[in-house]
């Protein structure tokens, strides 16, 4: 139907019965004497049935109401709208090997005529060709190992593209750069971090919040950024690069465990909570490291630890919601939950004995904060006592995010509850743990 | 040759921003913030994109090369995250699609069934998104301007673009109040053949729009742009014409601009100079033949580690220089600036000079390789921006061999104009997918159609008929946009012709006399007549009284009366009064004495109760005896 999308109907009859498709001249005759003349367009589901879109000679697109009364002819053959790919950037020899794995998002989409909406179009080739700054940069390579919109991500993609990085890091590329959806970011990010642990190169998540066809993206400054941190950076992490601001001129490289989306829509959307940015980099004044202690280019005891069970699931508490999802929960064969709780990591008192009852069949009970910002301490008040007794696990500083993502790869690798548990409270990828500066709470 | 001996054709587009309360696609409001308050600042670039057809339109490309830092600079009350580009845009403002149509009617258009929202690449930093949001809300129509059917082609909704603070080579600063705030863009056909017919249909479309009563007033609130063309000329979009005053001078100046230029394509072909001449001609390094030169320009741009470089005009000897403000050098000059961002050109028609002397002018020539009837271009700068800027004066200087290109035009304020950037093409135009399309429902129209404001000459006979104005004060209060204001007055009992005066002459003589009449609110003089129809002061004291709401915009009508003791007094008081007088005359000489008793009374009560009152009441008392 790619020749007539978003039409159906008498509509579509008539443009087929005129031997018109998409691209093409037409000329539309209406009974009242008016006649439109243009290119016939596709067009978007929220467009009424009898609306015929024609690009005038000026460019615009108008609606044209049409019913069977009208005629529609087909003047003369267009051509079809078609992305034209400018030449790739001359390669510079001597440069960081660093290789774009695209896996969707708006950092590679087009308009979608037929939704009307963005959908992931452009490849990771196609990216490196409008963005010629990259060749500076590093000796760029790009593949496209799907292109999914990510929040249909399950936990199977994020073992593909681990897997996929493990083996770029075994062919010897001096980072890894995987464009993707920037609303689950966060949680491919967690993952990756929790299966490739302590890597020799840096693994740079980036999205864009403003798709990459309009000339305002952040595509291209979020991405040069990312190559740069990808080919350059000292620390080899798995990170998120995204706008620091507002403003083009200044990228951050959030640790993959301690990040979340935290604005539907602007560009400066991830935040590092608990804890601060592992780098800026600035236009001008290059790259500044703001946290130490992070693991090393090039440094030993890379592990590649795979493989999450899709049997946790996260839950956020709010007043006056019962215990009876951990009862669904447990009978649907889920070994772990963790729990969004209030404040300082509580939920209402009527849950005690069910989540007693649960943790006691070898049921996993972790305890993350809705307040974002903070650690969960569950001995300052009578309900925090009472659900660690009842075998409620304190998750620290943890995010509830990165809690959950943790949870599906610890339940994957335990044997029981109390390894669950040992897991659960170990730090991996500094995840947890350290100290909260007041300067970190800037939640806006 | 007349005008019409030169085939000139003008087409219109005005734009107007809309009255709206919020714009056009966020909830923001449309009026401008207060000065001097801290801003905000961000920091952008602009990429060119392709269209849905997949092509790269010829201006965005321009744009795009220059690749500027671009300043945004906002107020977060006038401006939200829709404006920064990080939100996507809020469904149309349907005040602004009912102001539309209202317009669309008001001249015959014909609304289309969709409006769908379009984006037109602008990549100059005037919109933060890189493109600005644009509609189609009606097609066709006309106007008639001096017996003459002038064909409306388009009528648009669009969002206003952000203010240009200041440019520079690599940084242009832009404030956001006004980016969003509702334009209407009425197009004409290309049929205007004289300036002054131009000016006319201009001043027809801005009564209309005024009609619709749902425009903006006041400076920066209309934009003019004209298309230009004579036969055998490209096609000049010349942008933004504050005043109608300016559009006949613009248009005079284009016209006699082009004449030279198609003299020139005349003269070039009698040469036998071809286009590909010119373009053949390579970009050579002069910087050692000017390094001993006294122009202050090239000695800075040297000392700052740029070149000089030069080209060869094969066959321009004598044709740079033009006549009075027309001249090629100054078109070619534009070119340079325009594309490489350079200060400026020097020509061989204007050397020696500028500090250059017979030397450098003969060495300049030795290395180019003139010949007697050949001219040359020199640019000083760093080598990048001088080599664009040549690039771009070769490039027009090939195609002034053989005719007169398409291009966008800046206004100046004295009428003239220059060169801003190509033409751009339909290419730039690709669909708005965060908007959806809007219908425009039978329904919408009817409802409009039933309640269209009527054209303001019908306004205009009307209350010269109903309220026995002049003509000039009719129009006067429809200019001022007073008219809905003069009704209500009116309608609490008011003299028309006391209230026409107060709301034209009185307030234009309050500014004169340097009082901030805008202070002055519609509330505030319809409460102040209120106080005149009650009796509670005199018409006299109008001036006073707005004067003083002027200094002090917080009084009510009803305080500044009082602060200025204007307040009548208790009718028995002046009854009181009248008493006294009359019973200081002896009885048989009151009648005579009326004129000298009214003046006393004027004196007492003068702005503060009603003359023909006093009058009425001496005369009672006299009559009683």
């Amino acid at each position: 139907m790619e020749r007539w999308e978003g039409y159906s109907g008498f509509l579509l009859e008539m443009i087929r019965a005129a031997g018109a498709e998409i691209g093409d001249e037409v000329l539309v005759e209406r009974p009242d004497g008016s006649s439109f003349r243009g290119l016939l367009m596709s067009k978007t589901e929220l467009s009424a049935e009898n609306i015929l879109v024609v690009k005038l000679g000026n460019g615009y697109n108008v609606g044209v109401a049409v019913d069977p009364s009208c005629r529609i002819l087909k003047v003369a053959a267009g051509r079809r709208p078609a992305f034209i790919r400018p030449p790739p950037p001359p390669s510079r020899s001597g440069l960081p090997r660093v290789r774009i794995v695209g896996t969707g998002g708006t950092i590679a989409s087009r308009v979608d005529y037929r939704t009307g909406a963005v959908r992931p179009a452009i490849s990771s080739e196609d990216l490196v060709s409008l963005v010629p700054e990259l060749g500076e940069v590093a000796a760029v390579e790009a593949e496209v190992l799907f292109s999914m919109y990510s929040e249909d991500f399950t936990t199977r993609e994020w073992g593909v593209i681990a897997e996929r990085v493990k083996q770029l890091i075994t062919d010897g590329v001096e980072g890894v750069v995987l464009t993707h959806g920037t609303d689950t970011m966060h949680y491919t990010a967690a993952a990756l971090s929790f299966v490739l642990q302590r890597p020799p190169v840096p693994i740079v998540l980036v999205g864009s919040q403003r798709s990459s066809d309009r000339p305002s993206s952040d595509a291209a400054s979020n991405l040069i950024g990312a190559v740069w941190a990808a080919a350059r950076a000292p620390f080899a992490e798995v990170v998120i690069a995204m706008h620091s601001w507002h403003s083009d001129d200044s990228i951050s490289f959030h640790r993959g465990t301690r990040v979340v989306k935290m604005h539907t829509s602007s560009r400066d959307a991830f935040r590092s909570v608990n804890a601060s940015p592992l780098a800026v980099l600035e236009e001008e004044g290059g790259l500044k490291v703001l946290e130490d202690g992070f693991n090393p280019r090039g440094g030993g005891g890379f592990l590649y630890a795979p493989g999450f069970s899709d049997r946790a699931a996260l839950i956020k508490f709010y007043p006056g919601m019962g215990p009876e999802i951990l009862d669904y929960l447990e009978g649907e064969g889920f070994r772990g939950v963790v729990l969004e709780g209030t404040g300082l990591g509580h939920v209402a008192r009527r849950w005690i004995p069910v989540i007693r009852r649960l943790t006691s069949g070898g049921f996993f009970v972790g305890m993350a904060s809705q307040c974002r910002f903070g650690r969960v301490n569950m001995r300052v008040y009578n309900t925090g006592r009472d659900l660690l007794n009842a075998g409620v696990v304190e998750l620290d500083d943890m995010l509830a995010e990165t809690a959950l993502v943790k949870l599906m790869w610890a339940l994957h690798r335990a044997r029981d509850l109390e390894e669950v548990r040992r897991l659960m409270l170990t730090p991996v990828a500094g995840e947890m743990g350290g100290r909260i500066l007041p300067r970190s709470v800037d939640a806006g | 040759m007349s005008y019409e001996e030169l085939g000139l054709k003008v087409g219109l587009e005005i734009h107007r921003q809309l009255d709206t309360k919020h714009k056009l696609f966020c909830s923001c409001g449309t009026t401008p913030p207060p000065e001097g308050r801290a801003k905000i600042r961000v920091m952008r670039r602009l990429r060119e994109t392709q269209s849905e057809l997949g092509e790269v339109d010829q201006a965005a490309r321009f744009e795009s090369l220059r690749m500027r830092r671009i300043i945004y600079e906002y107020d977060p009350s006038s401006a939200c995250l829709v404006e920064l580009d990080e939100e996507p845009p809020h469904p149309i403002n349907l005040e602004a699609v009912r102001i539309a149509l209202t317009a669309a009617l008001m001249v015959g258009g014909r609304p289309v069934d969709e409006i769908h929202v379009m984006r037109k690449i602008v990549i100059d930093g005037s919109n933060t998104s890189g493109f600005q949001r644009t509609c189609i809300v009606s097609l066709g129509g006309e106007l008639v301007v001096d017996g003459l059917r002038v064909p409306i082609q388009t009528i648009t909704l669009e969002e206003d673009a952000a203010r240009i603070v200041r440019a520079e080579a690599d940084e242009v600063v832009y404030d956001l109040s006004r980016l969003g705030i509702p334009l209407i863009e009425v197009s004409t056909g290309p049929v205007l053949n004289s300036p002054t017919l131009a000016a006319k249909a201009a001043e027809a479309i801005g009564r209309v729009l005024r009609a619709t009563r749902g425009v903006k007033r006041g400076l920066g609130t209309v934009r003019q742009d004209l298309n230009i063309s004579i036969r055998g000329s490209g096609l000049m979009e010349v942008k933004g014409v504050q005043e109608l005053e300016l559009i006949p001078k613009v248009i005079d100046y284009e016209v006699r601009r082009l004449k030279h230029l198609a003299s020139l394509v005349e003269e070039l072909k009698r040469r036998g100079v071809q286009p590909e001449a010119v373009e053949s001609q390579p970009i050579l390094d002069l910087t050692s033949v000017f390094e001993g030169c006294e122009s202050r320009l090239i000695k800075r741009k040297i000392s700052e580690g740029g070149l000089v470089l030069g080209l060869r005009l094969p066959g321009f000897a004598g044709l740079l220089r033009g006549e009075g403000d027309v001249r090629l050098g100054r078109e070619l000059a534009e070119y340079a600036k325009a594309w490489g961002g350079v200060e400026g050109i020097f020509h061989s028609d204007e050397l020696p000079g500028y500090g250059i002397g017979r030397s450098e002018v003969d060495e300049a020539r030795r290395v180019l390789g003139c010949g007697e009837g050949d001219g040359f271009v020199v640019v000083a700068g760093r080598e990048a921006r001088a080599r664009d800027a040549l690039e771009a004066v070769r490039m027009r200087a090939a195609q002034a061999c053989a005719l007169i290109p398409d291009e966008t035009r800046a206004a100046l304020p004295d009428g003239t104009t220059i060169y801003m950037r190509p033409r751009p093409g339909s290419a730039r135009m690709y669909p708005e997918t965060d908007i959806p399309p809007f219908r425009v429902s039978r329904e919408l129209l009817e409802e409009i159609e039933r309640s269209l404001p009527p054209p303001l000459e019908r306004v205009a006979e009307e209350l010269v008929k109903r309220y026995r104005l002049s003509n000039q004060l009719a129009w006067e209060l429809i200019d001022s946009e007073m008219v809905e204001e003069f009704e209500a007055i009116v309608g609490l009992g008011v003299a028309p012709s006391v209230v026409a005066s107060t709301l034209t002459e009185g307030l234009k003589q309050l500014r004169r006399e340097g009082h901030r009449v805008e202070n002055i609110t519609p509330q505030h003089i319809r409460d102040y007549f209120k106080l005149v129809s009650r009796g509670e002061t005199a018409k006299e004291s109008a001036l006073q009284v707005l004067a003083e709401i002027a200094k002090d915009p917080a009084l009510a009508a009803e305080e500044a009366v009082d602060r200025l003791g204007l307040r009548a007094p208790p009718i028995e008081e002046v009854k009181a009064y009248i008493d006294e007088l009359v019973s200081h005359v002896p009885p048989n000489e009151r009648k005579s004495a009326t004129g000298k008793l009214m003046g006393e009374l004027m004196r007492k009560y003068r702005g503060r109760v009603d003359g023909a009152l006093l009058n009425k009441l001496l005369m009672e008392r006299v009559k009683a005896n």
